[in-house]
């Protein structure tokens, strides 16, 4: 695919014509910066600016962080402490750390939720959309092994509960499981090993990040009509788009600070709300937590992973298909990672020609059925696994699947479409009551 | 109480808090504590009553690893006198030194003692944070939000929860409790009316300890909490400011394109 068109940088002066011959990192920034973006983007389109700010603020802050930390069973939780009473600033350091991780990942699902409104994972945006995905893993298992570090009673008994959903793998499991731990149970080999790729894991995903934007950068950017911009000349392009700086740098720039605003409130007032009390009891493998429970961003899928008990049909009939090698912990680990699947597998479910929801009226309302599936999944994946919670898990992660392999793929067909604005323009002046320049 | 404006709306921007099933847990009443609240702060006098209940009471069977003595005489925190705490340091346990395989006076510069063996109790360093776990209703967080019902409160909860009945299970005595998971906690009642003889003059009462003492955890806990809260606000009021600017900068800059003028 073209891309859109638009003026690229012209090298005027001599050391500029020089080092472009050599090395076209300017021209490169210029192109990046100077991307002409559909003008009609709405405010949902600010969460990749947040997103990449949370990115940098991890890696600053972890860095640091890191200066401090001591990666060894008996000295983590101490060196925590040390953190948090000694080291100038170090409570605001590690507190940004573990607040930065549940903004990080309050961003990366409303760009994903966003992605799947507007169709952003269409045709020709599936490549974005794939990597984006893979990021989005990147992160889940960063986050993981960063919350092991602090060597809590969550930390350790929550990379015991995770690390185990790969011991239920039949044949190889138990296998996996002590390659990824370092030994048969969590000790220091998994401290350490967790904190190399910790470390590690957020330079890969700076990477992807490059990739992901490079991407769209190549398709452009879709927009709340879905509708293409123009690209028969520059003068076409023009008027469906404004360069991103510095109209969408500003714009979101602005939307960054408030987001931040909020941030530093909860930081600076209730900086553990969002934490689990019992990291703050020193890990102890003699003494298991009353309730295991991850972080609040793991809630869906953990309730996914434990909505498909031994008693429910589907789990019998796969057990008795593969001849019991399939058994309910394994069914709720595939579940588990095929919930992800699926969304990454949304650009061939969805069968629509229409891209945007926005002209979708049966789509809407399964969208936000699907939005507030993911709030009760991760609510219930909080709760006990009694009483009625688990019917609550395994309606929810039914209609998550549902979504995915049935209704994307029949909305398409038997949807009616409601009439499309005919280019950006024209939905850009329609919104803002303005006559066509 | 407070409640906590700021706090509750970037609660539900933030979405559900992280949760903890409920178990048998005891009843916890609110108290109404100084330093809950954006503009909560530790009472001074507070924590230094409750660093005497601690010190009288407290650590004949509580140890407190991860706390540096010489924070005692930190801004913000009980704020004793420096040439005090090093004297206070020199009367407790002796430490072990690794480079002398020896012991030596404790200094103001090492830890409070740990407690352990028969009969100790458990490290109250982050005891305020670690039992701040009451998230109700229904894992939301929002009690614990508005009423500011944490680790502090279920520790007064814990000090005046006895009811004064005894129970014998396996050989051992435990004691009725009705804040205490489960209902029966083998610590002895620590606390009767009188016990410490405030240096302030102030009531001793079961209940004015139990909250002073809980309030000085809290600090053991979060030393840095009103450092924290100031830096806080700092941030808000900043990015606020910037967020105004920004928005103003925006809607200049869009206005030719939206058919305003600028």
């Amino acid at each position: 695919m073209a891309g859109i068109p638009h003026d690229h940088y012209e090298p005027k002066t001599g050391i500029e014509k020089w080092l472009h011959n050599r090395l076209p990192i300017v021209g490169l920034i210029y192109d990046t910066i100077m991307i002409p973006t559909p003008k009609n983007l709405n405010w949902w389109w600010i969460w990749g600016i947040v997103l990449a700010f949370c990115l940098a603020l991890q890696i600053v802050t972890g860095i640091v962080l890191v200066m401090h930390y001591t990666p060894h069973v008996d000295l983590a939780f101490a060196s925590v402490e040390h953190i948090m009473r000694d080291v100038n600033g170090g409570y605001m350091l590690r507190y940004m750390h573990a607040n930065g991780a549940s903004l990080f990942f309050l961003a990366v699902y409303i760009h994903i939720f966003r992605g799947l409104y507007y169709g952003s994972y269409k045709a020709p945006r599936e490549v974005t959309w794939i990597v984006g995905m893979v990021i989005y893993l990147c992160m889940m298992g960063t986050a993981f092994m960063g919350y092991v570090l602090p060597w809590g009673q969550m930390s350790f008994w929550g990379a015991t509960v995770i690390t185990g959903l790969f011991g239920a793998i039949p044949g190889i499991g138990p296998d996996i499981q002590a390659w990824l731990l370092g030994g048969p149970a969590v000790d220091n080999a998994t401290l350490n090993r967790f904190f190399s790729l910790h470390y590690l894991l957020p330079f890969v995903i700076a990477a992807l990040v490059a990739v992901h934007i490079w991407a769209f950068h190549t398709t452009g950017n879709n927009n709340p009509t879905g509708v293409e911009v123009r690209r028969g000349s520059k003068a076409e392009a023009e008027k469906d788009t404004l360069p991103f700086w510095p109209y969408f740098v500003i714009k979101d720039l602005f939307a960054l600070a408030l987001v931040l605003l909020i941030f530093f409130a909860v930081v600076g007032f209730m900086p553990n709300y969002l934490g689990h009390p019992d990291n703050y009891i020193e890990a102890n493998p003699l003494s298991t937590p009353a309730h295991i429970v991850p972080e609040w961003y793991f809630l869906p899928f953990y309730a996914i992973l434990r909505a498909f008990t031994a008693d429910v049909w589907a789990v019998i009939l796969v057990n008795k298909l593969t001849f019991g090698i399939v058994d309910a912990k394994f069914f709720g680990v595939i579940a588990m990672f095929g919930a992800i699947i699926a969304m990454a597998l949304a650009p061939w479910l969805d069968t629509s020609k229409v891209r945007s929801g926005q002209f979708r009226p049966m789509f809407k309302w399964w969208f936000w059925l699907l939005a507030i599936d993911f709030v009760v999944l991760m609510w219930v994946g909080a709760m006990p696994t009694d009483g009625i919670y688990p019917y609550i898990s395994l309606i929810g992660a039914t209609y998550w699947f549902g979504y995915f392999f049935v209704i994307l793929p029949v909305l398409g067909l038997i949807e009616k479409p409601l009439p499309m604005p005919a280019t950006i323009e024209e939905d850009f002046n329609n919104h803002y009551g303005t006559s066509a320049e | 109480m407070k409640k906590l404006l700021i706090s509750a709306v970037s609660a539900l921007v933030l979405g559900t808090g992280a949760a903890m099933g409920a178990g048998s847990e005891g009843h916890i009443h609110d108290v109404a504590f100084s330093f809950e609240g954006p503009f909560g702060k530790y009472d001074q006098q507070q924590l230094r009553r409750g660093f005497q209940v601690y010190r009288e009471v407290c650590a004949a069977c509580h140890g407190m690893k991860f706390v540096p003595l010489r924070t005692l005489a930190d801004e913000g925190g009980p704020q004793m006198d420096p040439a005090w705490v090093r004297a206070f340091a020199a009367e407790l346990d002796e430490v072990y030194d690794p480079e002398t395989d020896e012991t030596r006076p404790r200094k103001e510069t090492d830890m409070f003692p740990t407690r352990w063996g028969d009969g100790m109790g458990p490290d109250l360093s982050l005891m305020a944070k670690a039992r701040a776990g009451f998230h109700g209703p229904y894992g939301t967080g929002l009690s614990q939000l508005f009423n500011g019902i944490g680790g502090p409160e279920y520790i007064t909860s814990v000090l005046t929860g006895y009811t004064g009945e005894e129970v014998e299970m396996a050989g051992s005595i435990f004691y009725e409790n009705t804040a205490f998971p489960g209902g029966i906690i083998s610590m002895p009642p620590p606390l009767s009316d009188d016990l410490v003889e405030y240096e302030d003059g102030h009531p001793a009462s079961i209940h004015h300890m139990a909250e002073d003492v809980s309030a000085f955890l809290m600090w053991a806990a979060e030393p840095k909490m009103m450092a924290r809260k100031q830096m806080g606000f700092t941030a808000v009021i900043m990015l606020t400011l910037l967020t105004v600017l920004l928005y103003l900068t925006n809607k200049r800059l869009w206005a030719p394109h939206k058919g305003k003028h600028a």
